[in-house]
């Protein structure tokens, strides 16, 4: 297909030219078909991701010079040791989990109901446009988003004017702030394949069950729920994984806290070790294994 | 399903509500563009244009749009390529190892960014040793583009059955044919959303960026972290982020024109 | 390796810069021994290319403001084409000068010592520099930019860092750092600091000043009990802080806003709080404070434009365009000819600049000439500073 090395036009089929040669041997021969399909996407994925991040796992052995920045290759499992048992590696873990894990059910419980809307409810004209008012702000720059939150977030901010009324404040800088722009700035990557999920529904089946006579909550529970959840899940893994590395948002609106990415960032950027920070990277490798492996079982990789 | 009168209404003001709050912010960032604080600071105290005047002579954001175009094309021209090949590889056919190789594909982007970025740019400068530029952004984009066109495309072959290849082998055509005149053209809407995503995905790109680019290359988002931090560009940053939203109506319209278009003949 | 290049002399147009011969040792090794790399004893050819690392705001090319530039007359002039990346911390710059990518970095004191340990940069002549001469002589020879007698850099500007505060808040003024340390309490979750190790000799100071038993005479040179008693100030305040900040907007919005109402901060940004309700002290205990460095890579492809950036860099005009655009004191007295804002940062004022503890590299062996103790090291403070933050 695209790898085979020929350029067969549609006339050549009535010839016997060497493409249509390597044509017909290639229709015979599947194994050399998936072979030749895999070659490039696996060199390139193995050699350049693999293989860095291989490199990069084995420099969590090695330590650095702290004076002069050089990595020596001396192995030895401090870093590890280190972020194992660092009472502050622990804390800012479990923080950091927690607010992947909020921003995800936020961005589950938000994304939910407008993918219904758009998927179910709304006219084939309006859905059109509902995908494109979601999908816009991906465009607005992730830094110009953060700051807008910020300002939003502020004393005498948008959202304590909106607030007020009701008796309300703005949650201010810190962890609620950090979750909310999270929140915000993955949910189109959650709303995306929970729609085309929902779409995947056939609206025949909810009018069997409707028809049966189970109440609309009962349909929502027991039949779509179900078929939505490997895209449920699919949708997770883009807000849990992209929270689970971010620094700069919580730089900006996470008041004083820190994350994982954080200490990540001081340790390569700012301390240039970049052993320690290599070994604190195992943390959300570890913890995205587990999740990847989890939702594996769900059968949500398929439906990314 | 027939929902209630009362379930709709609910749902409509449901996604209004939140339709609301995403563009909350982005209503910020216009209002922003006109204000005369530097500083982004809310309420603005005043009206002015002067920053949408000095935007589009800011040869700066001009060519960090340049690059990340660039970057951005290149990078999805990868990913489209190696995307629909491991899809078909997936989709059509069994063997050991496809469950590791579907991870293998889901990775770079599962992975959070700042452990991508560390680890291509250590691979980069100490093992490859090849200075960092625009190609190293481009491999880099690229590795976690894959995924999204993966994503779009097996959805595709696996709704599309088999049945029209078969077809097609069967009445003689080889694979390059089959694959140009039945495959493709039923790929072609999965093509354009994964596409237009990992277009998306990588213009707007700044952790793993911020790694793998070298001195004097500055794309978009890198130019924004520069500016954002030093008084007197802040609006600026604004009126370009408008500038984007707006503009990017029309590739976004166009992609739903196209499949839209396509679903109906169907 | 070294090259040698042909015997000539020139009069660069505006530069003047006396040159000949040999060029300097481009290829000297950067393995890790201390003050690696030659000092160039006369100049060549320019190499038509220069590449500089330096904070944003340093080399400024019209880009970003067509009124703010230059850099423009300096290629003109030399024939040298800047290719400059902007860096947000000291820690970054030290860790892209690693790259071995550029051949200029502007470096801040917490930065330069360890750029000269780790032989990233190399002695500079300052000989061949004629606007040194004219350079304030507080911060020629210092610590922070030169090694055993050895130079390894040309000033560029300097600032203090200040202590800011709503003068709604306190409406009588401050005068002690202890708003922010011992008294923060009265302000929490207002409070604000720099976010970076260094600002641990912060704290070291107003230790000096309130607890002389520990001993401290150096805030860059503190053993590990006093390293400790800093760590436990910081601890203690981090209950109180709203939110650290590193680039500017962000502490500017913060005291426009009222989020942060007392704080460590710079000249540059009580310049740009528009609400008028901030005020900036540098308080008795005296402060911490930085003085740039324009250094040279030991691997420097283009040394002879390295050399020609460091002059024009240092000539009155643009070291007043440059610093003026920062925000900071320029480094020589001409300077403030071009600048109409040097009284505001004190500039040339010996007695105020006395009262800045310049950022040090704090390394083993200690700054304060104490020979009975190992000092703690820079990435002893960097694990402190990730503890304190929590």
């Amino acid at each position: 297909m695209t790898s085979t090395p020929t350029t067969a036009r549609a006339g050549d089929s009535l010839t016997e030219s060497p493409a249509r040669k390597v044509s017909v041997f290639l229709s015979q021969h599947a194994r050399v078909r998936l072979g030749l399909l895999l070659s490039a996407p696996l060199f390139w994925l193995g050699l350049v991701y693999i293989a860095a991040l291989a490199a990069l796992l084995i420099t969590a052995f090695w330590t650095v010079d702290s004076f002069t920045g050089q990595v020596q290759t001396t192995w030895t499992l401090d870093n590890i040791i280190t972020v194992l048992t660092g009472s502050l590696y622990q804390t800012v873990t479990l923080r950091t989990v927690g607010v992947a894990l909020l921003v995800t059910i936020v961005d589950i419980l938000v994304a939910l109901p407008i993918a219904f809307f758009m998927a179910k409810v709304a006219s084939p004209r309006l859905q059109r446009i509902l995908v494109i008012a979601v999908l816009m702000p991906l465009w607005a720059s992730y830094l110009v988003k953060v700051y807008a939150w910020r300002s939003v977030l502020s004393q005498g901010g948008i959202a304590e004017w909106i607030a007020q009324p009701f008796g309300g404040s703005s949650p201010g800088y810190g962890l609620p702030a950090t979750i909310i722009t999270l929140a915000y700035l993955w949910l189109p990557y959650v709303i995306l394949p929970i729609y085309a999920g929902l779409e995947r529904v056939p609206n025949s089946l909810l009018e069997a069950s409707s028809d049966l006579g189970a109440k609309t909550w009962r349909t929502l529970g027991s039949v779509v729920l179900p078929m939505l959840w490997p895209a449920i899940i699919a949708g997770s893994i883009f807000s849990f994984s992209l929270s689970l590395g971010d620094y700069i948002t919580v730089n900006i609106v996470g008041g004083a806290n820190q994350l994982l990415g954080n200490l990540v960032y001081t340790n390569v950027g700012a301390a240039n070790n970049l052993p320690l920070a290599a070994a604190i990277a195992l943390i959300p490798i570890a913890i995205m294994v587990v999740y990847l492996t989890a939702a594996r079982r769900t059968g949500a990789l398929n439906n990314l | 399903m027939r929902l209630s009168r009362a379930a709709r209404v609910t749902l409509g003001t449901v996604t209004t509500l939140i339709l609301a709050v995403i563009y909350l912010p982005l209503f910020v960032v216009f209002v922003n563009s006109f204000s005369t604080s530097t500083n982004l600071t809310w309420p603005p105290p005043g009206f002015t244009l002067e920053w949408w005047g000095k935007a589009f002579q800011n040869a700066g954001a001009l060519e960090g749009i340049t690059t990340s175009v660039q970057i951005a094309l290149a990078a999805t021209a990868i990913s489209l390529i190696l995307g629909t090949m491991i899809s078909l590889a997936l989709q059509r056919f069994d063997f050991f190892g496809r469950d590791a190789v579907s991870l293998l594909v889901i990775l770079p982007i599962a992975l959070p960014g700042i452990v991508t970025g560390i680890a291509l740019n250590n691979f980069f400068r100490t093992i490859l040793d090849v200075r960092l530029g625009i190609a190293t952004i481009i491999v880099a984009h690229a590795t976690f583009c894959i995924v999204t066109v993966f994503n779009n495309v097996i959805a595709r072959l696996r709704r599309m059955g088999t049945s029209l290849e078969e077809a097609s082998a069967d009445l003689g055509a080889g694979v390059w044919t089959t694959f140009r005149l039945v495959t493709f053209p039923q790929l072609r809407s999965a093509l354009l959303a994964g596409g237009l995503l990992a277009f998306a995905l990588s213009f707007d790109e700044i952790i793993v960026t911020t790694f793998t680019a070298g001195a004097g290359v500055t794309t978009l988002p890198i130019w924004i972290l520069d500016n954002l931090f030093r008084p007197n560009q802040a609006p600026i940053v604004n009126v370009i982020a408008v500038v984007l939203v707006i503009v990017s109506i029309v590739p976004i319209y166009l992609a739903q024109r196209l499949s839209g278009s396509e679903q109906l003949q169907k | 390796m070294r090259t040698t290049a042909t015997h000539r002399r020139t009069m660069l147009a505006g530069l003047a810069l006396a040159s000949s011969v040999a060029l300097l040792s481009a290829c000297g090794t950067s393995s890790g021994s201390e003050g690696s790399g030659e000092e160039a004893t006369s100049l060549g050819e320019m190499e038509g290319s220069v590449s500089i690392l330096a904070w944003p705001g340093y080399v400024e090319d019209g880009s970003n403001d067509p009124t703010v530039d230059w850099v423009t007359p300096f290629e003109e002039e030399t024939g040298c084409q800047v290719t400059s990346k902007s860096y947000g911390t000291s820690d970054e710059a030290f860790s892209l000068m690693k790259t071995g990518d550029y051949d200029v970095v502007a470096a801040s004191g917490d930065a330069s010592l360890r750029l000269v340990a780790a032989g990233d940069v190399a002695p500079v002549n300052t000989d061949l520099l004629k606007n040194y001469d004219g350079i304030f002589d507080f911060l020629k020879m210092q610590s922070w930019n030169s090694v055993d007698g050895v130079s390894y850099g040309i000033p560029h500007g300097y600032g203090a860092n200040l202590l800011m505060y709503n003068t709604d808040v306190f409406p009588d003024g401050l005068t002690s750092w202890s708003a922010v340390f011992d008294d923060a309490s009265a302000n929490a979750g207002k409070v604000t600091a720099y976010d970076s190790p260094i600002y641990i000799a912060d704290a070291a100071v107003y230790l000096m000043a309130t607890q002389p038993d520990l001993g401290i005479t150096n805030p860059y040179a503190l053993d590990e009990t006093q390293l400790a008693a800093a760590v436990d100030l910081l601890k203690a305040q981090r209950a109180n802080i709203g939110e650290y900040w590193s680039d500017y907007l962000k502490a500017i919005q913060a005291f426009e806003t009222g989020d942060s109402v007392v704080g460590t901060t710079w000249q540059v940004i009580q310049n740009y709080v528009t609400t008028g309700n901030t005020a900036v002290v540098l308080p008795d205990e005296g402060t911490t404070g930085w003085s740039d460095t324009w250094m040279i890579s030991s691997t420097a492809k283009s040394p002879n434009c390295a050399y020609a950036w460091l002059d024009y860099i240092a000539s009155p005009e643009a070291n007043a365009q440059a610093t003026a655009y920062f925000g900071e004191a320029p480094s020589s007295l001409a300077a403030c000819d071009f600048r109409d804002d040097c009284e505001a940062f004190h500039a040339g004022d010996a007695d105020y600049a006395s009262k800045i503890w310049y950022w040090s590299t704090p390394i083993a062996k200690c700054l304060d000439g104490r020979t009975d103790v190992q000092c703690t090291d820079y990435s002893q403070w960097t694990t402190a500073w990730s503890e304190i933050k929590g």
